[in-house]
């Protein structure tokens, strides 16, 4: 178990490097389309900007920002935002994940249908890795064996 | 029986290595690899999909099914260390 560390300028400059970093991870979920990037590389990036908060705020205060029912909910939201988008354009009238059918339900072209659909499968992965990197990270460091 | 399994080893690799000289060299525009899908994604994926990274293109869209189950393999991989890291535990 991690504890929660004294240095006050370790303390100041993690809670501000915080927020610059989710912003960058943000940018690479966003931006994934035309530059390097997408969901599994802005995922590890959001999962970092929590492992330092551990590292240096303490495992107690980051799960009041990130508690059990969050970790839980995220895990699997990603994947069901995923599996559902391609479902929905079932139910529209195109394959599995053939994006191109969500256009009966936007008011865009199947072309630009396709774009967004990208986009919503890709905040999907995002999610998903984010919770899964934080879970496996927090596990291992909270695991206790037992007395054998 | 080790001498024999040391002549099998060697005249197999000996049989691979002269069945790679008859690979198309590295990076060769005319090997087959090159000729099937990849001049359709690098002229067309824009039209079809107006994403202008080709390698989100093909990887969310045109081979969604891949992504969606290696995210889905990333799902089980933390569940699993979920399960088996509290199974553990007395409380």
């Amino acid at each position: 178990m991690i504890e929660k560390n004294e240095n006050i300028i370790l303390k100041n400059i993690t809670q501000y490097l915080v927020a610059f970093i989710q912003l960058f991870g943000l940018y690479v979920i966003a931006h994934g389309h035309g530059s390097p990037g997408g969901g599994f590389q802005g995922g590890c990036i959001l999962a970092a900007s929590y492992i330092l908060m551990i590292t240096t705020l303490g495992i107690e205060d980051t799960k009041k920002k990130y508690n059990e029912f969050k970790k839980h909910l995220f895990n699997s939201l990603g994947v069901f935002i995923y599996a559902f988008t391609g479902f929905v354009c079932l139910l529209l009238g195109a394959n599995y994940l053939d994006y191109s059918g969500l256009s009966n339900l936007f008011p865009v072209d199947p072309i630009k249908a396709r774009y967004i659909g990208t986009f919503v499968i890709e905040v999907g992965v995002g999610i998903t890795v984010m919770s899964i990197m934080l879970t496996i990270f927090v596990e291992l460091l909270t695991v206790k064996r037992k007395q054998s | 029986m080790k001498i024999l399994a040391l002549i099998v080893s060697i005249m197999t690799g000996a049989l691979l290595i002269y069945a790679a000289e008859d690979f198309p060299s590295w990076g060769d525009p005319n090997s087959p690899t090159s000729l099937h899908v990849s001049p359709r994604y690098i002229t067309k994926t824009y039209e079809e999909t107006k994403i202008p990274n080709m390698v989100t293109a093909v990887l969310a869209d045109y081979r969604g099914y891949d992504t969606l189950f290696e995210t889905t393999v990333i799902f089980a991989a933390g569940i699993t260390v979920l399960f088996l890291l509290r199974g553990n535990r007395d409380d």
